[in-house]
């Protein structure tokens, strides 16, 4: 199962979410075959898990670029926002 | 009388002072820069010349004068608005002289464009330029990320627009954001901006510095002049070309610059463009909870149905053992019909055969050969009748041709057979007669010739025959050797005789030359 999983660790919030959506309303609409349905739930899980995942990793990190004399990119240092 | 004059320094009567040119150039340039001193001018800007070295050269004109306009290198930076041919513009700067053409210009360091209505001019022109270059097109907009791991935003670092940014997408979903300090307004403002979108795009996906997956170009609300550097070609090709999506917020709602048209997308504000660069968090977690949530209720149902209709399936099957009964039956009956069938079918079996033994008697095989026997009579009848036909043709025929058979020609070729025959036997006769009358005379020929001819005509001319034991003996040593022999003489008498020599011969052999004769001779005598 992990095997066919993999490529979600590979996914952008926004298609795990719509591939979640999906699987849900395929198992909503209850034509799938049990067998199909389970595996469809296990995928459902792991993209519920990476989207969740996703969404923890709200780090709030904010920088400033500093510039050189000829207004390259230097380097950059901490901002806080008022 | 100039000349005389000139010649005479102390002629009298003209005191005006007298200026070398370059006096007067200079007297020239510090009555213009004295008098006027700075001064703004108020004009449209004719033809325009950017020299190689960085120094503006243009003229300012109305419908009959023109001025001579100058910006330094160092002074362009500053001047606020690039001189554009047919701007209406008004200039500050100080009037000056240029000594080595003869002429006066003024130095401008400072332009603003004249009035609203001008300025809107020039922004239309511009943005339709831009647009037919298809900057502005709707081809060249990119949808922006659904989550942006990193924001990039271009704005001052200071004050209400990047504080709002920064408060907006803490609200809804915390990202990394780097911020690009640029000044907002002034003649900095333009190409600054432009750099930082175009260093944003230079970042490399897993350089130094992280790459933003969005841009966001802020400034708050100003005066068209203020807004000024985001209507710039510079600042509105770098937000076209930017292969970062782009989000434009510049001024307020009502404030439009052309950045807006070549960015992805608009915002009205620097509020509203936090809110397009990231979803509110709490939604998605809830959002994803309920899908969660979805999903499991919906496998548990699936499998409550299946299992409630397992559970009706198999109530309707129905028990192993009964399923065979009504095979078994029909087993039973089937076997119960067996023998009934088997002696049913013998009986009719016998019904066929007796009405087929019924039929069968002597009366109809004699039927049958009396036809045969009929049929064989009229046949043997025909078979007759032809045949004496046949016999009476060969009977004529024979007859026929025995009446042609007579023995006549045979006869006569019988005697002519014998009359050859008997001519034949009369001429054999004849020949027969004369062969034996010849013969006769031959033989009474060849009897008298062997009397000539015989040794016994001989011995009776004197001559005998000598005969030894095994011949007859014709030389003298044979009858030397032979002993004894006997002598033939005419009229078939014989004498006996022995030879005398037979001692003596040894003794004659030495003496004589010719013995064999001699000794013969001598013999016989």
């Amino acid at each position: 199962m992990s095997d066919d999983n993999n490529d979600i660790s590979q996914m952008s919030f926004e298609q795990a979410m719509a591939e979640l959506e999906q699987v849900v309303s395929r198992l909503e609409s209850g034509d799938v075959a049990l067998e199909e349905s389970i595996t469809l739930y296990e995928r459902g899980a792991a993209l519920r898990e990476h989207c969740a995942g996703k969404l923890k990793q709200a780090e709030e990190k904010i920088a400033k670029i500093t510039l050189d004399g000829s207004g390259a990119p230097t380097g950059t240092q901490p901002m806080e926002p008022q | 009388m100039d000349l005389l004059e000139d010649d005479g320094p102390a002629g009298g009567g003209n005191n005006t002072p007298e200026f070398s040119v370059a006096e007067l150039s200079g007297a020239v340039k510090r009555t213009l820069e004295a008098t006027f001193g700075r001064v703004r001018v108020r004009g449209e800007i004719g033809r325009v010349m950017h020299a190689r070295s960085g120094h503006l050269y243009y003229t300012l004109k109305d419908d009959r004068n023109a001025l001579d306009c100058t910006t330094w290198k160092g002074q362009v930076r500053g001047l606020g608005v690039l001189p554009e041919e047919g701007l209406e513009v008004i200039v500050t700067g100080k009037l000056s002289g240029y000594g080595p053409q003869s002429k006066y210009n003024m130095n401008v360091d400072s332009m603003e464009v004249a009035g609203e209505g001008a300025l809107m001019a020039m922004l239309e022109k511009r943005r339709k330029a831009l647009a037919a270059e298809g900057l502005f097109d709707a081809e060249r907009k990119q949808t922006l990320p659904f989550l942006p791991e990193v924001i990039g935003v271009v704005t001052s670092p200071q004050g209400a627009v990047i504080r709002d940014i920064l408060h907006r997408l803490r609200d809804r979903f915390p990202r990394k954001v780097l911020v690009w300090p640029v000044p907002v307004q002034g003649p900095d403002c333009a190409p600054k901006v432009a750099a930082a979108i175009h260093g944003f795009n230079a970042f490399t996906q897993g350089g130094a510095l992280p790459r933003p997956d969005l841009l966001i170009v802020a400034r708050g609300g100003g005066s068209v002049e203020d807004l000024w550097g985001f209507n710039e070609e510079a600042v509105v090709r770098a937000a076209a070309e930017s292969a970062i999506p782009l989000i434009s917020a510049v001024g307020h709602e009502t404030d439009t610059t052309l950045i807006d048209h070549a960015s992805d997308r608009r915002a009205p504000t620097p509020t509203a463009a936090a809110e397009m660069a990231v979803p509110v968090r709490a939604d998605l977690l809830a959002h994803i909870e309920t899908l969660g949530a979805r999903a499991s209720r919906a496998l548990g149902a699936a499998q409550n149905q299946r299992g409630q209709r397992l559970r009706d399936l198999s109530r309707g099957l129905p028990r192993a053992e009964s399923l065979l009964d009504i095979p078994a039956q029909r087993l039973d009956a089937l076997d119960r019909r067996l023998p009934a069938a088997l002696s049913a079918r013998v009986a009719r079996d016998q019904v066929r055969l007796g009405q087929a033994a019924g039929a069968l008697r002597p009366s109809a095989l004699e039927r049958a050969t009396q036809g045969q026997a009929e049929q064989l009579r009229t046949r043997s009848e025909r078979a007759q009748r032809a045949a004496g036909r046949l016999v009476r043709l060969a009977a004529t025929q024979f007859q026929q041709l025995s009446a042609r058979l007579s023995p006549t020609p045979l006869d006569r070729q019988v005697q002519m057979q014998r009359q050859a025959l008997d001519q034949v036997a009369g001429r054999l006769e004849t020949v027969q007669r004369q062969h034996l009358r010849d013969a006769t005379a031959r033989l009474a020929a060849l009897g008298r010739m062997v009397d000539t001819l015989s040794y016994t005509a001989t011995l009776a001319r004197g001559f005998a025959v000598v005969r030894g034991a095994d011949g007859i003996l014709t030389s003298a040593s044979a009858a030397r050797a032979a002993g004894t022999f006997e002598i033939e003489f005419a009229g078939r008498e014989t004498v006996p005789a022995q030879s005398l020599s037979a001692a003596p011969r040894p003794r004659a052999r030495p003496k004589r030359s010719e013995p064999d004769r001699d000794d013969g001779q001598g013999s016989l005598l």
